[in-house]
């Protein structure tokens, strides 16, 4: 380690502790704030610390301090997201690159996928309702069809936008169809397809709170709908501050493994610009 | 024995069609190097993809020791005009290198080795673990070298391969180019729009036409072997040489006490090709 790599993390780790010096602050002020109105409705982040301890983390350490409460509906809506991303990805990512490789084809459906991506899905919920009823098939259908698009339409994207120098080439080498596809059209396309990986995590979310809210019998929006209910305002609260933690918690894992996987992209662009 | 006969080659549809290349005949020996000159557009690149197989002629064939191309041929080696763009900026420098051993060689070890060996003939033996983008436009115009030489080609095509480095950094490849035939033997084909370049590094010279790209001329470079940057330019010959080459580009006519038989576009001159110029 040099010294400008030295100096390279001092910077990072300032900003870092300046980030969470802002957040600090911001629920310090909060909580002076709250304390002194003693709203019902807007209650102070130590009571809304203390219900989320309450509510999910007391739990015996066999279950890693997870409450039957956390077990029982925290769990089920993690699975629901990561399940409907897994079934994303592994539908959306082929299709995406069969389809961004096929201009003809491309061009022949780009009126369906128009206009398959402007359907507001939420407003579809209820059509996945009668489908197939309440529970996680409903839910996750819900979660595919709202991010399948963002993902597949930056596939083809990636996938058509592939410099046709890096294709010859490959062809010049006698590279075979299998072999262009894995080791130049793929990470060719990758960091589009990490842009759209983004932006369906971002939705997922959305989604599975909101199928949960309208119908389940579990989860982190059916939690949401009996506190609703209820008039339970710290658990609402509550339940609003864990969707912040775990939309940031999953954002940064899928951020670390694009780190890693893109570390040559980002390289590349620095050195070009 | 590259065989070129009578090679036209449309682009567009039959309704808009632009000739490229229309009627190009030309006969390459084994372990020749031959260059080609021309003005920018008259479809010199369009020359070398239809030999290299990547690009189906409109009439006319290519045949490679016997053998007529009708798909990228085994052991070809292709060095493309834009090298930052055809190096696969995801890929080590050791990984590009070995790239086009997928096809031929079973196992990484076995083909890092190889990719290693390359690196080392072309004076990069350091830099296999690093990135193309981590690279100087001169070293990334060696990497495409050792990469179009890993698979042994007999055939080496390239296409302005000098084009965008420095000048210094020009020379110096141009005499890897000519230590690596004087070793190899390998047959080469070099496009490039520079008359030094192409007078210095051929035993041949091929002028074309601008677009539709025809042979103007075939010249012989008859300048003694092993070639130097200084001394090789200062021969008279070089001078005649680079003079007449010149001219044929231009399109303006041949000086008068020229031994050469004056081309035409329908018969070209033909110089007689140096007998095996790698065994020397
Ligand atoms: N893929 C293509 N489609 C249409 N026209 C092309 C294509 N490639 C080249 N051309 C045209 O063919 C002519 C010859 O191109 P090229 O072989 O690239 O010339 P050079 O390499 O000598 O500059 C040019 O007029 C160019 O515009
Ligand atoms: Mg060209």
């Amino acid at each position: 380690m040099n010294v400008r790599d030295l100096a390279v993390s001092a910077a990072r780790r300032l900003r870092w502790a300046r980030q969470w010096l802002v957040l600090a602050t911001a629920v310090g002020l909060w909580q002076l704030w709250a304390e002194s109105r003693k709203s019902a409705f807007f209650p102070p982040p130590s009571a809304i610390g203390s219900r989320m301890h309450q509510l999910w983390f007391s739990g015996p350490a066999s279950h890693l301090f997870l409450t039957s409460n956390a077990t029982g509906n925290i769990l089920p809506s993690l699975e629901r997201i990561l399940l409907g991303l897994g079934i994303v990805i592994v539908v959306g990512v082929p299709l995406g690159i069969a389809l961004g490789r096929s201009p003809a084809v491309t061009a022949f459906l780009d009126p369906l996928l128009q206009f398959g991506r402007s359907i507001p899905v939420v407003t579809a919920a209820p059509v996945f309702i009668a489908l197939f009823k309440i529970g996680t098939q409903m839910e996750v259908a819900t979660i595919v069809a709202g991010t399948i698009w963002p993902l597949l339409l930056n596939t083809i994207d990636g996938a058509a936008s592939v410099d046709p120098v890096q294709i010859q080439t490959a062809r010049a080498f006698r590279l075979s169809g299998w072999q262009r596809l894995t080791t130049v059209i793929l990470p060719s396309a990758m960091p589009k397809i990490f842009a759209g990986l983004r932006l369906a995590l971002s939705v997922s979310l959305i989604l599975m709170v909101f199928s949960e809210l309208i119908g389940s019998s579990n989860g982190i929006g059916y939690e949401m709908t009996n506190a609703s209910n209820a008039f339970d305002l710290p658990t609402l609260w509550a339940v609003l501050v864990l969707l912040g933690i775990l939309g940031y918690v999953l954002n940064a894992i899928l951020y670390g493994i694009e780190n890693v996987a893109l570390a040559w992209h980002r390289g590349a662009r620095q050195h070009t610009s | 024995m590259l065989e070129v006969t009578d090679l036209t080659r449309a682009y567009g549809t039959a309704g808009s069609a632009h000739l490229a290349l229309k009627d190009v005949s030309l006969r390459v020996a084994d372990g020749e190097l031959v260059s080609i000159v021309g003005p920018s557009g008259c479809g010199k690149s369009t020359l070398l993809r239809c030999v290299a197989g990547l690009l189906p002629p409109t009439s006319g064939q290519v045949v490679l020791n016997g053998t007529p191309v009708t798909r990228v041929p085994g052991r070809l080696g292709v060095v493309f005009q834009d090298y930052s763009r055809s190096l696969y900026p995801w890929l080590s420098v050791r990984d590009n290198v070995a790239l086009p051993l997928r096809r031929t060689m079973r196992g990484r070890p076995a083909r890092r080795q190889a990719a290693a060996a390359s690196l080392a003939a072309v004076g990069l033996t350091d830099a296999g673990h690093r990135y193309p983008w981590q690279l100087s436009g001169g070293m990334q115009q060696r990497v495409a070298i050792a990469r179009a030489l890993a698979c042994d080609p007999v055939l080496l095509l390239m296409d302005e391969p000098f084009g965008s480095v420095d000048a210094q950094t020009r020379e110096d490849l141009e005499d890897l180019i000519l230590r690596v035939r004087a070793e190899r033997g390998i047959t080469i084909l070099l496009v490039t729009h520079d008359i030094d370049e192409s007078v210095y590094v051929g035993d041949r010279v091929i002028v074309l036409t601008p677009g539709p790209g025809q042979i103007r001329a075939d010249l012989a470079a008859p300048l003694p072997q092993p070639r130097d940057q200084i001394t090789t330019k200062e021969l008279p010959e070089f001078v005649h040489l680079r003079s007449e080459v010149s001219r044929l580009v231009r399109g303006k006519p041949l000086a008068p006490s020229d031994d050469t038989p004056a081309p035409s576009d329908d018969t070209p001159a033909r110089a007689a090709a140096p007998a095996k110029p790698g065994a020397s």
